[in-house]
């Protein structure tokens, strides 16, 4: 965050608390562009414009809001409005605003037209569904109801479940550091080759949501296994299943969790009948 | 039109209209072409294609559904109240609120009836295994429908006809065959999604286990509070298209009174709703993490951002209608100074609700954060985030209530001031520790967190009720500062009425097809695969266009069931010569 941006837009609003007769319509403007301003400037990295329209969409229809919740506000504003464009002291002021909007349209035509070519939008959804079971090596397994076969000796056999973690760590520096990189945060070497760039396992918003299974998946299968839904999916990642035995993907799918201290999610009890069919 | 309304049952009108519409499509003889001999899995419909079709018509005849079901149960509400207290003008109110009723259960009925007709035409084999699971359910389904049509007319054509109690019995009647209606229609509708009772090829080894799946109660749930919030904003845009057509000032009076009723039963089933929400999507990620993911992660994400969208705007035009008809109430000044912050906690909570966890972004945006995730917003874009926003929106939107509540009002008791204090301490503590649990949530497990969204909203209705019964304790007795003038309120008042009921069918089209399209190529899911055409999931832009077009021939009918409603209205409104609150 740039903290400067933000005491110059916190500035900029106190500094209207000392203008003589501002009105409310003038307390609106002053709002709208302090915010326009923090979230356009005063965030770093800064914030996709897609955001920023979204974020301020909102913020124009509270202010909207706000301004015709009350009647002798919303008169004002109309008041005002229609003596802007009536009045003749206003005249010269009219005149410049109906000769600026259509230069500002202009110009922001002009800047779409001149920038240079770039791929267009794109909204990937990051956690793509996995199907209810998948065959590796021969094997089917169930995505839906078998849990990682080395988790319970987390409890059972503290010393068992620290192999498998201690092989996960020489699969992971073996095969996956290069693109997630050496502290998982998705900034291997390989990392600034790729969009996407590879997942950052540290965010608690990544495996420490996802139960194991799903990271069995996406380990196992890679980018060829991602579904034909909400394509393009763009991912590199390889099918590790041609390269790693299955309890070699259980393990690196340990050492990810144990690494980073997430927890895997936990499958929850439902309060439906019987045990699924 | 007059003339021919009059003549003509309006479901008989839309049954016709539909009817020949069907007729001309099937009248073109490429639909029958490919129909050969023998057993059929599939038959196509011409332009729009069978899924369409039946996705639309589901859809109508949901929401004329909902509004049948939710009706009743605050009309009987209502009509209960009046007779407790022996004030008229609730009974006045709630036999306005069925004038509606009779119109549009002809409408349910037909669109119920050309949905059956669909289904079986369209989709045989579908409904063939549908039937060999729930035979005798279909059945009942039939005998409860035809004890609604008895309870229904019974309870609209018997008002003022027969004892009081005798009448409300009915209402109840009328509202226990309505919810057993809903439960059926569920268990077959939640079976496509998380199939149980049925072994591994799909046979059936028990109804009752069927019926009893994975999401049925949840649904049954959600539908409940969802169709009283729906058909209360139905019922108070009718409030409002009559509001805006008055001629009289009593007139005005009586339709701002039914648009404000409306409202505040459409918005008291709101604030528990997203509770019951986020219960069923629990249930679906408990069932299969496929489908959570699919739902809320992944391909049907972002219609959760667009719902976010909606049901910000919901709030906030709740809200705006509550501050809006504070100038009708002498006294609401003393609350205006608070708009402001009750504003800006909205905004800032409509924001967090609204924002998406990965982010739409160029590649040199995506590469300047270092992903599709914002390493600031990113926390934003997770439950544990939303729950809280939600719970903090909720709060909010129950302290307009009570400004409203309070608005003409100031208090005599001798602890009035501690009353105060003690009501703000109980917000202020319960706001803190709902914020203190999301931010904790992003420390523990998913499961963990996942388990903490149950104190936060346990805290919520604590601090609501506790709140309400200091207050109504507190404003015994109090002096009225002044009357509430009913009528006297800005026409776009009326205008965020419409909007509030829009925005609730918007919703409903919307999250309806997230319900039934995170299945993708399943009719039934890991059960009965697709292998229709149309097997595949539409594209978010389609899917929101026909859930658009859905809500546009809802509104169609709708302005005709307000029209039909007001012929009936009028007549009698002439007779009694008006009725104001």
């Amino acid at each position: 965050m740039n903290i400067l941006i933000l005491l110059a837009a916190c500035a900029g609003l106190l500094a209207l608390r000392f203008v003589p007769k501002m009105n409310i319509l003038g307390w609106l403007v002053g709002w709208w562009a302090a915010t326009f301003v923090f979230l356009r400037w005063g965030i770093n990295p800064p914030l996709p414009t897609s955001i920023q329209g979204m974020f301020l969409a909102i913020l124009t229809l509270s202010l909207l809001a706000y301004i015709s919740a009350n009647s002798a506000h919303f008169r004002f504003a109309l008041d005002r409005a229609v003596a802007f464009a009536t009045e003749k002291k206003y005249t010269v002021a009219l005149l410049v605003t109906l000769i600026l909007l259509p230069c500002l349209v202009a110009l922001r035509v002009y800047f779409d037209v001149t920038e240079g070519p770039a791929p267009p939008l794109s909204s990937r959804t990051i956690h793509p569904p996995p199907p209810v079971s998948i065959e590796v090596a021969g094997r089917t397994i169930d995505l839906v109801n078998d849990d990682n076969p080395y988790r319970a000796l987390e409890t059972e056999d503290p010393a068992a479940f620290a192999e498998h973690v201690a092989n996960g760590r020489r699969v992971y520096y073996e095969n996956c550091v290069y693109c997630h990189g050496d502290d998982m945060a998705g900034d291997g070497l390989f990392a600034h080759g790729y969009d996407p760039i590879p997942a950052n396992f540290q965010d608690a918003t990544t495996i420490a949501m996802l139960q194991e299974g799903y990271i069995f998946w996406r380990i196992a299968k890679g980018g060829p296994g991602l579904p034909s839904e909400s394509t393009p999916w763009l991912s590199a990642m390889p099918a590790w299943e041609n390269f790693l035995t299955e309890e070699e993907m259980w393990d690196v799918t340990l050492f990810l969790y144990d690494f980073t201290g997430h927890r895997p999610r936990a499958r929850e009890d439902h309060g439906g009948g019987g045990d699924g069919h | 039109m007059k003339w021919l309304a009059r003549r003509l049952p309006a479901g008989s009108l839309l049954f016709l209209m539909l009817a020949g519409m069907t007729l001309v499509a099937f009248w073109a003889p490429d639909a029958w072409a490919q129909d050969a001999a023998g057993p059929v899995e599939y038959r196509s419909f011409p332009v729009v294609g069978s899924r369409v079709v039946v996705w639309v018509i589901a859809q109508l005849h949901l929401m004329f559904g909902a509004f049948v079901l939710a009706v009743p149960m605050f009309a009987l509400t209502i009509e209960f109240i009046g007779f407790r207290n022996g004030d008229k003008r609730y009974d006045d109110l709630a036999h306005e609120f069925t004038r509606l009723l009779s119109v549009s259960f002809s409408f349910t009925a037909s669109l119920g009836a050309l949905l059956t007709f669909f289904l079986f035409i369209l989709y045989p084999r579908l409904m063939e295994y549908l039937v060999s699971i729930f035979d005798w359910t279909f059945m009942l389904y039939a005998c409860v429908f035809f004890l609604e049509a008895v309870f229904l007319y019974s309870y609209y054509y018997g008002w003022g006809k027969m004892p009081k109690w005798l009448h409300l019995l009915l209402g109840l009647g009328l509202n226990m065959v309505g919810i057993a209606i809903i439960f059926i229609a569920d268990s077959w509708l939640t079976f496509m999604n998380s199939p149980n009772g049925i072994d591994a090829e799909g046979n059936l080894l028990s109804t009752w286990d069927a019926i009893n799946n994975f999401t049925w109660m949840p649904i049954n749930i959600h539908r409940l509070i969802a169709n009283i919030c729906f058909g209360g904003s139905i019922a108070a845009a009718y409030g409002a298209y009559k509001f805006l057509g008055a001629k009289t000032d009593e007139e005005r009076a009586h339709y701002d009174w039914m648009g404000y009723m409306g409202n505040f039963i459409a918005i008291a089933a709101l604030l528990p709703l997203p509770f019951a929400g986020y219960w069923l999507g629990r249930e679906i990620y408990a069932f299969s993490q496929s489908l959570g993911i699919a739902l809320m992660g992944g391909t049907f994400s972002w219609l959760f951002i667009i719902q976010a969208v909606l049901i910000g705007n919901l709030f906030l035009a709740a809200n705006y209608y509550l501050w809006l008809s504070m100038e009708r109430i002498h006294g609401a000044e003393r609350y205006r100074k608070f708009t402001k912050w009750l504003l800006a906690s909205i905004t800032v909570c409509f924001i967090v609700w609204a924002t998406p966890h990965s982010l739409v972004a160029t590649v040199e945006e995506a590469r300047a954060m270092g992903g599709s995730h914002h390493p600031i917003l990113n926390v934003l874009g997770v439950m544990s985030a939303k729950n809280t926003a939600v719970n903090v929106l909720i709060l909010t939107t129950y302290l307009s209530f009570l400004f409203y509540r309070r608005a003409n009002k100031e208090a005599t008791v001798s602890w009035a001031k501690t009353g105060n204090i003690v009501q703000f301490g109980i917000l202020a503590a319960v706001v803190g520790v709902v914020i203190f649990l999301g931010v904790y949530g992003y420390f523990v497990e998913a499961s963990v967190r996942i388990g903490l969204s149950i104190p936060q909203v346990g805290l919520v209705l604590f601090a609501m009720i506790s709140i309400t019964i200091i207050d109504v304790f507190m404003f015994r007795n109090a002096r009225i500062l002044g009357p509430i003038e009913w009528g006297k309120i800005p026409n776009r008042a009326q205008y965020a009425l419409f909007f509030i009921a829009i925005t609730f069918a918007w919703t409903m089209g919307l999250m309806g097809y997230v319900r039934s399209g995170i299945r993708q190529h399943w009719h039934v899911y890991g059960v009965m695969r697709d292998t229709s055409e149309h097997a595949f999931t539409p594209t978010l832009g389609y899917a929101a266009n026909v859930v658009s077009v859905t809500v546009l021939i809802f509104f169609a009918f709708i302005a005709v069931v307000f029209f039909l409603s007001s012929l009936s209205g009028k007549k009698q409104l002439e007779a009694e010569g008006g009725a104001s609150p």
